[in-house]
């Protein structure tokens, strides 16, 4: 689907979390975005949309979220567990929203 | 149009005549249709594999809106590794690869592995494979599995500690075949359910339990009695992948959930997998070589649209190197491998590879 350069990522964590079909996860990663369903594979939208929510961009850009900053937000934004960031809010023994 | 090009299960290029396409398409199914008790593919289905084959265009693809999600088994070697996984033996590590991976090649997930991709030849050294996973957890964005084989062969003799069936059935010990096969298999599980709860405590995303069944029912069971565990105790999303169409009986009598597991078919495979907590099921369709691309994705879409028709989890379909409809060539050629990736989805409805 186009990992982080698109919302292919993010797709895929709704499959792998909540064991949603295709057009499901399409569906709730669209609404949680606020972009149609055709625009998750659409490169150019998602670049700045991505950059909007700070969710991680596929090119190298100082300052953006990377790695598990990105992953903190992107839990944030889907509704979603990512066990990684759980592990370092354990790590920092603090909440992190 | 007087012919049209396409390709053998072997990679080899062939022209074929119209009627010569609709034939094997028509065949192919059956045969599938035939063997799974399912149904065959419908007109519309037909006609859209054909207008893929007769296009000249070098690649095909998805209709806008129909991008599907890639997962992928045999890890990062297909860079690093050599031929053995067709790996093109890049002087790169596996974080180096991982990173190429989500930033140059856009996949959707990715995976770490060893190299043997074994579980058993795995456990010595998990502490190290444990690191690479928390390597790339921290740096990369994109969900994260750790893969391996349960490969229950490797705990028959001469490779591990139990009587081997493949020997012993051969000379009618049926019982001792069939005690060897659930002594291996529970050490199997054993050790999938230890590296699993390893690959959750670092936190990784997901765990894939690739070519299940490459021992047959046996190593089935070890399978999915392992899906049960990782998804009871841990946070880990669950990827099952087979190793081919139909379970072999090595032993012949296991059953899960009251269902006799040799000779089980990619939608009957279905029911016990999604039984067991599963989160995405990557059925299997072999390739036959000597029969053509046409014959051989029509039966593949067969069987995965029987899966999708059920699933009530994302399926995930293995569409690669004698898999799916593809050639079994180590370097498969797009043209194909694009036009069985692309009916996957449309025809066989699939929500990711």
């Amino acid at each position: 689907m186009g990992g982080i350069r698109t919302a292919g990522d993010l797709v895929a964590r709704m499959q792998m979390t909540r064991k949603m079909r295709l057009p499901e996860a399409k569906r709730h990663v669209a609404g949680k975005l606020g972009v149609s369903v055709t625009d998750l594979s659409d490169s150019t939208v998602m670049r700045r949309v991505r950059e909007d929510l700070d969710i991680g961009l596929v090119t190298g850009v100082a300052g953006a979220a990377k790695g598990l900053e990105a992953k903190a937000r992107i839990a944030t934004l889907l509704d979603v567990k990512i066990n990684c960031v759980e592990r370092l809010k354990d790590k920092m023994h603090v909440q992190v929203d | 149009m007087s012919t049209i090009w396409t390709r053998m299960g072997d990679g080899a290029a062939v022209e074929m005549t119209a009627e010569e396409v609709r034939a094997d398409m028509v065949a192919g199914s059956e045969d599938a249709a035939k063997k799974g008790k399912i149904p065959t593919l419908e007109k519309h289905e037909y006609d859209y594999l054909f207008e893929m084959f007769a296009s000249p265009t070098r690649i095909w693809g998805v209709e806008r809106g129909h991008e599907a999600i890639l997962t992928k088994d045999g890890s990062t070697n297909s860079l690093y590794s050599a031929q053995l996984s067709s790996g093109v033996g890049l002087p790169l590590s596996r974080e180096q690869c991982f990173r190429t991976f989500e930033r140059a090649f856009s996949f959707d997930t990715m995976e770490i592995g060893h190299t043997d991709y074994s579980v058993k030849p795995v456990k010595p050294i998990v502490a190290l494979e444990q690191t690479h996973v928390e390597a790339v957890l921290h740096n990369c964005i994109i969900p994260v599995y750790y893969g391996f084989m349960p490969n229950l062969g490797l705990y028959f003799r001469p490779d591990g500690p139990f009587p081997n069936p493949s020997d012993l059935l051969p000379k009618g010990q049926i019982a001792e075949a069939r005690a060897a096969t659930e002594e291996g298999l529970e050490a199997c599980r054993t050790d999938m359910i230890w590296m699993t709860d390893k690959m959750d405590e670092v936190g990784a995303d997901g765990i894939n339990y690739d070519t299940t069944a490459s021992t047959g029912d046996g190593e089935f069971l070890a399978v999915l009695e392992a899906v049960e565990h990782a998804v009871k105790n841990t946070d880990l999303s669950v990827e099952v992948g087979m190793a081919a169409e139909c379970v072999l009986g090595f032993h012949g009598q296991l059953t899960y959930d009251g269902k006799r597991l040799a000779g089980m078919w990619p939608h009957q495979q279905l029911e016990v997998v999604e039984k067991a907590g599963t989160h995405v099921f990557g059925p299997v369709v072999n390739t036959n070589s000597r029969r053509s691309t046409p014959w051989n994705l029509a039966r593949a879409v067969t069987f995965v649209k029987a899966v999708t028709e059920r699933a009530s989890i994302p399926i995930h379909p293995n569409v690669g190197m004698g898999v799916g409809g593809v050639p079994m060539f180590e370097c498969p050629p797009p043209d194909v491998v694009t036009r069985c990736s692309a009916a996957m989805i449309m025809i066989g409805k699939a929500d990711g590879l």
